[in-house]
């Protein structure tokens, strides 16, 4: 029993590293300076970067926080401070729906409701991508403000603080840290996700033009790229593949690091 | 309110005990429930100015509770319901804006509760909150506090230090030393020392013989010999009920009730 255990855990671990090493394998000939600062190259011409499917990335994943993060965050504040048990729980049993539904749909929804008056680009993107950081972004919120001991709240009210001012000035603060890495591995999560965008942010070979023009961004890149019709493309593709998984992982150990350094850490 | 209830044990308890006139806090004919659990039954007694009251009892009684009626503490707590009335220096509590009333009537708890900040934040945390940004005079109002709580010599080398990395007692002095500094008119104290080591208690306890020149004090303890230690009058809860207030001597020497000797004296609790 202890070997096969042992077995499925080495097995579980090396799924990262394999994955790490296969893309690194496959793409790593592609990555040089260039693929970080130039634009694909034409058809039909080897080589060239992703510097705009890098940018583009950025700019919806920064739509997208701006959307899902003060949403999500406010109503995770309203969840565990002020809202009753019972409409608690019903509002997570809705904000696990949503982060349930595919995020296909969540494409399709947004195709309908902004593709269709402005056209795609990192505007439809960001809109999507936000609308799926919002459940994450709530659970997270309300369960590390709920993680706060009362203790501190009721020192705080036995100062002549309100109940805003208390949420404010201690409970807020005591949980940042939490709240914040957990945004962080939100982002992550959200930065790979590939169905909405194809049908929100569009396709683009060159630099993007404005918030509602189209926008390369990583995941739509590698898609393209691997049904290619070149091997150059494909291989661009891992290339295109092993920097999003490093920022993804680049991300979560900032996450950790964010979670595990404080000054005010209980004995 | 029924006449009858002006007869309860307590009443007649606090009406030798204590003379009436001089009363910082008064609480009249006080019911408290939890949803549909009575918690305390006509609570009616006088705590003195400038002395340290203690209330007694086994788990259970009520003496919690009532302390932090004081202060409107319950109020956090859903579904909860009071009835009579608490007076400080003769005015009802109840219509009082809770923010001043509790700036008036500061509390400590049982476990202590430092916020994660620095020491210097910790203290300055309730004059902020009430309004005062003065950064000479916040300094000068945190390391009076400190010295009242006995925390000053020390903490004042390291003051924006976390307020975690004191030793548990330190922490309980400094969650005096921040009650202390919004200049409350009485202190409610919860079984500060439960969670103290001997020597962490015996530094609170001696703290409260001076604090008292400053303000009034009220300890919920379930140690009777710090309640003999300390207060100058001692109430016995049992219940829910107040069954007998009165001078500490008197009430560890010769008491008048049944129950108040029994439990003294270790038959139960």
């Amino acid at each position: 029993m202890l070997f096969l255990t042992g077995v499925c855990t080495l097995i579980a671990v090396s799924v990262l590293f394999f994955i790490l090493g296969y893309l690194f394998q496959k793409g790593g000939r592609s990555l040089s300076w260039h693929f970080f600062t130039n634009l694909p190259a034409p058809t039909g011409e080897t080589g060239g970067g992703m510097a705009n499917a890098i940018l583009g990335s950025g700019q919806v994943l920064a739509l997208a926080t701006c959307i899902g993060v003060p949403i999500g965050f406010t109503a995770g504040v309203y969840l565990a401070e002020y809202s009753g048990a019972a409409f608690a729980s019903i509002v997570r049993f809705m904000t696990d729906l949503l982060n349930g539904v595919p995020s296909i749909v969540v494409g399709v929804v947004t195709y309908t409701l902004v593709v269709l008056k402005t056209g795609t680009g990192p505007l439809a993107g960001g809109i999507a991508l936000g609308i799926m950081m919002i459940p994450i972004a709530v659970r997270s919120t309300e369960e590390f403000l709920r993680a706060v001991p009362n203790s501190l709240r009721e020192g705080a009210m036995a100062l002549g603080a309100s109940h805003w001012k208390t949420i404010v000035t201690v409970v807020i603060p005591a949980a940042i840290r939490g709240i914040l890495s957990g945004m962080m591995l939100n982002l992550a999560r959200v930065a790979g996700e590939t169905a909405p965008l194809l049908l929100t942010a569009g396709l683009s070979m060159y630099w993007n033009h404005g918030w509602s023009q189209p926008v390369a961004t990583l995941p739509v890149m590698i898609y393209t790229d691997a049904i290619g019709p070149q091997q150059d493309l494909h291989q661009q593709a891992w290339a295109a593949g092993f920097v999003l998984l490093c920022l993804v992982l680049l991300v979560n150990v900032l996450a950790r690091t964010v979670i595990s350094r404080g000054i005010h850490k209980p004995r | 309110m029924n006449p009858s209830e002006l007869t309860a044990p307590g009443a007649r308890g606090s009406a030798t005990g204590v003379p009436a006139q001089t009363a910082k806090l008064r609480s009249e004919n006080l019911n408290f429930y939890y949803g549909s659990f009575q918690a305390l039954h006509n609570i009616d007694l006088s705590v003195n100015e400038k002395k340290v009251t203690a209330f007694i009892g086994p788990s259970g009684c009520g003496k919690s509770t009532f302390l932090r009626t004081l202060n409107r503490m319950n109020e956090t707590v859903r579904k909860t319901r009071l009835e009579g009335n608490i007076l400080l220096d003769g005015e009802s509590t109840l219509p009082m804006e809770v923010s001043q009333l509790r700036r008036r009537v500061g509390m400590v708890f049982q476990k202590s509760n430092p916020f994660p900040k620095s020491i210097f934040d910790n203290v300055a945390y309730g004059l902020r909150v009430n309004g005062m940004t003065r950064k000479a005079r916040l300094r000068e109002a945190v390391e009076k506090s400190l010295r009242r709580a006995a925390l000053w010599d020390e903490v004042k080398d390291k003051l924006q230090n976390s307020a975690y990395d004191l030793s548990g007692g330190q922490q309980q002095r400094l969650c005096i030393a921040r009650a202390l500094a919004v200049d409350p008119e009485v202190l409610l104290l919860d079984e500060p020392c439960s969670a103290l080591d001997p020597i962490a208690t015996a530094k609170i306890e001696e703290l409260l013989f001076h604090l008292k020149e400053y303000c009034t004090i009220v300890i919920v303890t379930h140690n009777m010999q710090q309640a003999a230690r300390v207060a100058d009058y001692t109430g016995f809860f049992l219940l829910g009920k107040l069954i007998e207030f009165g001078d500490t001597k008197v009430i560890f020497r010769n008491p008048s009730k049944k129950e108040t000797e029994d439990y003294i004296t270790g038959r139960f609790g």
